[in-house]
């Protein structure tokens, strides 16, 4: 049961992260032509070798994205599939290409997520005062305008904010130990010339000392927005053969959820990314020992620490011991977002920012991470996170 | 307390809008009573209301009256304005009380000092009229 490892990741390509864009703005649709361009040029494949799309929502058309998406590129699909994930959907867009080319319905998925902003709409009217941020409703009968925005539990800062305090009060709070998780993932950010921070380098007093957003999270464990955008493309054994670079295959996968707001997690402590670990290493035949490389979705500090503890690495109330104990460098003792992470490179919009930790896994294993290579990388294990720690999806990936 | 029913700001703090399926809940604040669904067949409590039970997927809720003593489960201190709709009221003293039904929700701390703000401490309702709905906030008890 599970994958079998019969597809893999073959290219990538990512715009470099900007903070205040001032290039053309393009719309979704023209971003998903230039992104699969590039990452079939990347790859050495051809616009016919695609029979599969996965993508998330687009501004263009509020039903039938994938359909519209397929219709501007030209593309005749076997398979189309729309995730709805939030910061997960870039992971489990993966496997769930992966699974579809193991089914045998197609050969070659491109998975996008846009993040460049796009043209200003010379007919939109004022804005509407009603509308939250992208992520929380404001819909008559949504749950979380009736009982969590009345309260000012708006969007994302709140949320982790109230799980880095429970988890202070049930473990104890190091918060040098959080913030050398950011200055960490900024020291990587370093090698990447595409991340928003590259040279910027941080120290812990640097994070420690920057303004307090939502006590305890200052803004420098919390991800800058910026313009960006990325893509991969996951093909069968047969079309990997045929590719330019060392193919990285899906060995595992994992996805679990439970509610849309923390407030009624059972334990706001406890992620859930540990059942989608679990499923992941089992379908592997890994343990977390095995993992050279681990790119953990870092919206926030909190979200990598309760990460790595809760999909094993460490274990529950030892993450801040085990980040004191560990360099999270990309020549470090346990490597980290080698890219810098989100904290390092930007967090690109729309869903783009959990594409950033594949392609950085990808090119890892591939040993096309230039100025940051991990030695001897062939294991990635990879995590998206939606809403407030709502769901998170794994990956694991090997190379050939 | 300001109310803020005069405010004519662009950006006015958002009201939660019944349905016919929470409006019970919301009337029950209005008139100073905290009303929570239990679920007849497997005693759960349930909040927000709902049409069917959580734990059992019963449809049989029956709204109860409680006293909406609980614990702080957990808050933070927004220095910023969490959305625009909320400029002028930072800091923030957003919390999430676990009452002692068990069910958790989402709050605002009043009668407190952002210091004196603690996880686990003992809470008691506040009924906070904002507009034409009253919301349901708590401070230490």
């Amino acid at each position: 049961m599970g994958l079998q490892g019969k597809a893999a990741l073959v290219g990538v390509a990512d715009y470099k992260n900007v903070r205040k864009y001032t290039g053309k703005r393009k719309f979704y649709l023209e971003q998903w032509a230039e992104l699969t361009q590039m990452a079939l040029a990347d790859a050495g494949l051809s616009k016919d070798d695609i029979d599969g799309i996965c993508c998330s929502s687009i501004p263009e058309s509020d039903l039938f994205a994938p359909a519209t998406v397929a219709e501007y590129l030209g593309l005749k699909v076997n398979f189309a599939e729309m995730v709805d994930l939030g910061g997960a959907s870039s992971v489990s867009m993966i496997w769930r290409a992966a699974a579809a080319i193991e089914l045998g319905i197609c050969e070659a998925v491109v998975c996008a997520a846009p993040g460049i902003p796009i043209p200003s709409n010379p007919d939109r009217g004022p804005r509407d005062p009603n509308r939250f941020y992208g992520s929380t409703s404001a819909n008559w009968g949504s749950p979380q305008t009736e009982f969590d925005v009345p309260y000012g539990n708006v969007a994302q800062n709140v949320g982790y904010a109230l799980i880095a305090q429970r988890y202070a009060d049930a473990y104890g709070y190091d918060e040098r130990a959080l913030a050398k998780i950011a200055a960490d993932q900024r020291t990587n950010a370093q090698g990447n010339p595409k991340a928003v921070f590259h040279g910027q380098p941080i120290t812990i007093d640097d994070v420690l000392q920057s303004k307090m957003v939502a006590d305890p999270l200052h803004v420098l464990e919390i991800v800058m927005p910026c313009a960006g955008g990325s893509a991969c493309i996951v093909v069968s054994e047969r079309l990997a053969r045929k590719c330019k670079h060392r193919p990285v295959y899906v060995t595992g996968c994992g996805e679990h959820l439970t509610t849309r707001s923390v407030t009624y997690a059972e334990d706001m402590t406890v992620s859930p990314v540990g059942p989608a670990a679990a499923s992941a290493f089992g379908m592997a035949g890994k343990e977390p020992t095995d993992i050279d490389v681990l790119q953990a979705y870092d919206c926030y500090t909190i979200t990598v620490l309760l990460t790595m503890e809760d999909a094993g690495f460490c274990g529950k109330g030892e993450g801040l011991s085990f980040v004191n104990e560990h360099s999270l460098t990309f020549d470090g003792t346990f490597p980290v977002n080698t890219h810098g992470g989100q904290l390092g490179a930007g967090q690109a919009a729309g869903m783009a920012g959990g594409m950033s930790q594949p392609v950085e896994g990808v090119r890892q294993i591939m040993g096309r991470a230039d100025g940051r290579q991990v030695k001897d990388c062939n294991t990635a294990l990879i995590t998206g996170t939606g809403g407030i720690m709502s769901e998170q999806s794994v990956i694991i990936l090997e190379g050939a | 307390m300001k109310n803020e029913s005069d405010n004519n700001a662009l950006y006015q703090r958002p009201q939660p809008r019944p349905t016919p399926t929470s409006e019970p809940f919301w009337a029950g604040l209005a008139a100073q009573q905290i009303r929570l669904q239990q679920c007849d067949d497997c005693a759960g409590w349930v909040y927000y209301p709902r049409s069917h039970c959580p734990h059992c997927l019963s449809p049989n809720l029956t709204w109860q009256d409680i006293s909406g003593e609980g614990t702080l489960y957990s808050y933070t201190v927004a220095q910023q304005p969490t959305a625009p709709q909320f400029a002028g009221e930072e800091p923030q003293l957003i919390g999430v009380v676990e009452l002692k039904e068990g069910v958790r929700l989402n709050t605002v701390m009043v009668n407190v000092s952002p210091e004196d703000l603690e996880v686990g401490m003992r809470v008691k309702p506040v009924f906070f009229q904002l507009a034409d709905t009253t919301l349901l906030y708590f401070e230490p008890s």
